[in-house]
């Protein structure tokens, strides 16, 4: 199963070394192949550095990309983590 | 035997990353960042054995990090053991691992070599983001792949410890594991060769609001272990192994960053201006193009003093007309300024050349330097005249002549000053239309002749520091005569007065550019004697400014009367801090 959605990053300073480490840790061990997509750069989710090389700031637009039986709650899990700002104070 | 020759002072330039002065020893923490070398496995066999060192490395940094991790839980922030996660996750990372076990399999590399490759890469696809937050987390990679690096090269030990008190590091760059092991809220200051606004330096320093540079590129080529080191955050400047006069003005503007309150700024932008709207200019001591902004903010109104002494100190060779050139007219158009004082050279030729006739003098401080210097080189004061002439194209200028004695030496300076003029207009270089010219009054000989001095100049100048060592006879940096450097002494007072009545009676500006300009204690004297224009430390002008802004010329005048019938120093003094505390109840009563 290929689940697919497009997420707006809202924290201040984007994806940076903290938020990224939250995602690597959410999803390492999930059973699905995991990618993150941006301006045509496609990267693996489960490697921090990876995910640090996309380089995505406030404001930008990432697709997660979801292969496997798991597929769905991985997505779930990475838009829930956008969506509250990775914990980040307001 | 060599005997011990002084030490050598340096000043570097880098990005200021936290604000503040610190003066302290250096303590130089050295990474023995072993040179990687490349190894071609010559035999296939020998793949499997990297990568069991490999896998190895990466085990032991893991565990050490984690061992930092518990040993420090109780003391950090939850904020830099985040970092240290975030470094434990790339240890850990799938797609360094895979890279550089990639590496070692096709290229038949070394372990050390192979990930040197991956950080390369990694390097590279960094240094093309365009947030410069994001960009510079190539730190963090380079952090966790230097403790790999370590590992392999069978270095374990990299303990910090035996960091003493009063203590400045000095580090190529520092970590978060590093930091981690130091009492950072015991350090001065911090200089690093490495590192932007929103490296790990910069926001441990912030964040313990302790003085920071980095960015220095060869701070750790220049300083070590027990060196003197001054920081300036603010101006984004390092002094290795400064001479007692610099320390003294650091130890001062340390002391003003110390006590200024947000408060005051309410009052920078307002004019010096008393009650009975006499005003007075406020100028700002400077020695560095990026203490400016600072400088505006705090409320000046131009540039009092630029000390231009760095611009010699610490190179090889003499600095070319281009480089004085390009540093004034940054000075002169900087935005928020209406004039800019430059003062010339204002050192022992000692400073700069090693010219053995010029070593070492007894006495230095009456020595061959400044005005006098300048006018036995006259070649190099050239260079250094034409310079602030051309930048006077730019913005309203004055030149300030140090140490002016006599009549002579006025004379034959102004006569070098105007040739210099004439040299670039026959060359059909601009310069300033209206340069003022000013000599500084230090020399107790200047001040007895200063009426015939002012009518060869645009203003005075009165520094107060050497005026009173030299009329008062005493070595400052001595201290068992110390005790006897007395602002308020009857005699120093009399040759202020004297100063400004002598300019004002040929229609000159009288200013002051000496740290007693800036000690608010004596702002009503200063004020009642007569001068124009006071420059400081920036950081003191609100304090400055809120004080002028409550008072009148009339009570000022009247306080000076008083004062001068005072046959005693002390008495003059004890009068002089009485008088403020009662008048500024909240302002002075911890001056003592």
């Amino acid at each position: 199963m290929i689940v697919e959605r497009t997420l707006t990053i809202k924290n201040e300073f984007g994806i940076h070394a903290r938020s990224a480490a939250m995602i690597v840790r959410a999803i390492e061990h999930c059973r699905s192949n995991v990618f993150l997509e941006r301006d045509g750069a496609r990267v693996d989710a489960k490697s921090l550095l990876d995910i640090l090389t996309l380089a995505c700031p406030k404001d930008s637009q990432v697709v997660v990309l979801a292969d496997g039986d798991d597929a769905r709650e991985v997505v779930e899990t990475i838009a829930k983590l956008v969506d509250d700002k990775f914990g980040e104070a307001a | 035997m060599i005997p011990d020759e002084p030490k050598r002072t340096s000043v570097l330039q880098g990005t200021g990353v936290s604000p503040g002065v610190a003066i302290g020893v250096a303590h130089l923490i050295r990474r023995v960042d072993a040179p990687i070398s490349r190894y071609q496995l010559e035999d296939k066999s020998l793949v499997s054995e990297e990568i069991r060192r490999f896998r190895k490395a990466l085990k032991d940094s893991e565990s050490q990090l984690l061992e930092i991790k518990r040993k420090f839980k109780d003391q950090e922030g939850l904020e830099t053991l985040y970092i240290l996660d975030v470094h434990i996750m790339i240890l850990k990372d799938k797609m360094l691992i895979k890279q550089t076990i990639q590496n070692i399999e096709d290229k038949g590399v070394n372990a050390e070599w192979a990930l040197r490759m991956t950080l390369d890469k990694y390097r590279d696809v960094f240094s093309k983001v365009d947030d410069e937050y994001l960009r510079e987390r190539i730190s963090d990679v380079e952090y966790a792949g230097q403790r790999i690096l370590r590992n392999l090269a069978g270095v374990h030990h990299e303990t910090i410890s035996g960091i003493g008190d009063n203590a400045v590091i000095i580090a190529r760059d520092l970590s978060p594991a590093d930091t981690m092991q130091m009492k950072v809220e015991r350090i001065q200051g911090f200089a690093t060769d490495m590192g932007g606004k929103t490296s790990h330096t910069a926001i441990v320093a912030r964040a313990y609001e302790i003085p920071a540079v980095v960015g220095l590129e060869k701070i750790t080529s220049e300083a070590k272990t027990g060196d003197i080191i001054i920081i300036d955050g603010t101006a984004g400047a390092v002094i290795v192994n400064p001479d007692p006069e610099i320390i003294r003005r650091y130890e001062e503007k340390k002391r003003h960053y110390e006590t200024i309150e947000d408060s005051l700024l309410k009052h920078a932008r307002k004019t010096a201006t008393t009650l009975d709207k006499h005003r007075v200019l406020i100028g700002a001591n400077i020695e560095f193009v990026e203490e400016i902004p600072s400088a505006v903010q705090h409320g000046t109104d131009g540039i009092g003093l630029y000390r231009t002494e760095f611009i010699y100190i610490n190179r090889d060779r003499l600095p070319t007309e281009e480089e004085h050139f390009c540093t004034y007219k940054k000075v002169v158009e900087s935005k928020g300024i209406r004039f800019s004082t430059i003062r010339t050279f204002d050192l022992g030729g000692d400073k700069f050349i090693s010219d053995p006739r010029l070593a070492a003098e007894m006495n230095p401080v009456m020595g061959l330097r400044a005005i006098r210097f300048c006018l036995r080189e006259v070649d190099l004061f050239k260079v250094q005249l034409r310079a602030i002439l051309r930048a006077s194209a730019y913005g309203r200028t004055k030149v300030l002549f140090p140490m002016i004695s006599g009549m002579e030496e006025l004379l034959e300076t102004k006569r070098i000053f105007n040739e210099v003029k004439k040299e670039l207009k026959r060359d059909g270089i601009p310069y300033g239309k209206d340069v003022k010219i000013g000599i500084m009054m230090e020399v107790p000989s200047a001040v007895l002749i200063a009426e015939d001095l002012a009518k060869e100049v645009d203003f005075f100048s009165i520094g107060t520091n050497d005026l009173i060592q030299y009329t008062l006879a005493i070595d400052r940096v001595n201290e068992r005569v110390s005790y006897l450097y007395e602002p308020l002494h009857p005699a120093v007072l009399k040759l202020i007065r004297q100063v400004v009545e002598a300019g004002h009676k040929t229609g000159i500006e009288v200013a002051m550019c000496g740290e007693m300009a800036g000690e608010p204690v004596y702002t009503m004297i200063l004020l009642g004697l007569g001068l124009d224009a006071l420059s400081m430390n920036a950081l003191v002008i609100p304090r400055i400014k809120k004080l002028i802004r409550s008072v009148t010329m009339t009570e000022c005048r009247k306080l000076v009367e008083q004062v001068m019938t005072f046959n005693t120093a002390s008495e003059i003094e004890f009068f002089v801090r009485d008088y403020m505390r009662h008048k500024f109840t909240d302002d002075f009563e911890v001056v003592d």
